[in-house]
């Protein structure tokens, strides 16, 4: 899919994250979080794969996280897509 | 007499917030009830039936009952809600504005639908419609019966005092009547009747008090919005030793009463007969779910053989 505008997706609550997707000319994760320097590899990962899932190529990708398990990341980026138009 | 699920707790747990969703697993109520309807902003709708997707997909290994709280049929989100959490397998939809049999029926459709797709048995998601209006409340007794899916009638006193337009008290007697046509239709139709609601979660004194109240009246469970909620309902809802040993003297009583050819005997005093026996054999079913006793207690004990 390709990101057309702005979508955001979750809360700054506690075990939540908030996910932020823009369109851009190439793709871009950032990754801001509680647990960064333990968990950044795998918030990455996590995110990679569902932005391969949902053939994203390209788009800006900014993350703020609360310290969120797989599930509530993969959800909150999903509904940033589909939010950003497309997913 | 078969054995029944029990379902004393059904704790609302909202469905945009993860860091509830995660801890269903460690809750120790009955049935969870995850909310996409009231508990969910409008503008959070889309995300929030997205979490509980995923959140059903990562808890496999169910340690309670498992149902999902859509939004009303009558709104433009219930058809997104169901396509969205159905594959996660809940064991059941939560039915709000459970106004009418025709409603139940058209959740029924739709979830046959979806069974197919899904290549599920037909009937593998369970109903619980809510009563919660004045038109649901007298419609119950045909609600009741409108679905096989059906494992109970659940009555909302919140949505059922707004609508009447009245204010809900803590000692509930705006609610009687509401509650005995709730219990009636349910009884009737064979499927168990659940309470509404306390939503003071600080008082715990009260909370006891109406549980109490509602498992005098034939409610065999009630809703929960606080995770705090479940210890006091369950205390209530366990069976005492003595009622659990009076009704094992009761079943032994009616064999002795049917080997001398007769279905009434004496108990201490007390008559009994076979009123009193499903009564006991309700206790004993009861008892066995609480895992205090593992008696199975077949239609024969309580009619005698033909």
């Amino acid at each position: 899919m390709i990101i057309l505008k702005k979508g955001q997706a979750g809360t700054m609550q506690s075990s939540d994250l908030m996910v932020i997707v823009e369109p851009a000319s190439e793709l871009t994760i950032e990754i801001e979080s509680t647990v960064k320097k333990q968990f950044e590899h795998l918030i990455r990962a996590r995110l990679e794969q569902v932005l391969a899932k949902f053939g994203v190529v390209s788009g800006r990708i900014s993350v703020s996280d609360r310290g969120a398990l797989d599930y509530a990341i993969e959800a909150r980026l999903e509904a940033a897509l589909q939010r950003a138009g497309g997913a | 007499m078969a054995d029944y699920k029990l379902r004393r707790s059904l704790l609302y747990v909202p469905g945009n917030m993860p860091s509830m969703l995660q801890n269903v697993p460690l809750f120790q109520c009955d049935a969870v009830q995850i909310d996409l309807e009231d508990a969910v902003p409008l503008a959070e709708k889309d995300a929030a039936r997205i979490l509980v997707r995923r959140f059903l997909d990562t808890y496999k290994e169910r340690n309670k009952e498992v149902l999902v709280r859509i939004n009303g049929l009558d709104t433009k989100w219930a058809l997104d809600d169901l396509k969205a959490v159905l594959p996660g397998l809940p064991d059941g939809i939560r039915l709000p504005k459970a106004d009418s049999p025709d409603v139940v029926e058209r959740l029924d459709t739709l979830l046959t639908e979806y069974e197919e797709e899904l290549g599920l048995e037909v009937g593998f998601f369970k109903i619980l419609p809510s009563i919660e209006t004045a038109m649901g409340v007298i419609n119950a007794v045909f609600t009741a019966r409108a679905s096989t899916r059906l494992i109970g009638l659940a009555f909302g006193a919140e949505d059922y005092t707004a609508t009447m337009e009245i204010n809900r008290t803590k000692t509930g007697e705006e609610l009687f009547n509401a509650r005995m046509n709730v219990l009636w239709a349910a009884k009737a139709a064979g499927i168990q009747a659940l309470d509404s609601i306390f939503a003071d979660v600080n008082d715990m004194d009260a909370l006891r008090t109406e549980t109490e109240l509602i498992k005098k009246l034939g409610f065999t469970g009630k809703s929960l919005v606080n995770p705090r909620q479940i210890d006091v309902v369950h205390e209530v809802f366990a069976p005492k030793q003595a009622e659990v040993d009076y009704a094992l003297q009761v079943m032994d009583a009616i064999k002795r009463a049917r080997e001398m050819g007769t279905g009434v005997i004496s108990l201490k005093g007390k008559m009994i007969d076979r009123p009193v026996v499903v009564r006991a054999a309700r206790v004993l079913s009861t008892a066995r779910a609480h895992g205090m006793v593992d008696v199975v207690i077949n239609e024969e004990d309580i009619n005698g053989a033909e």
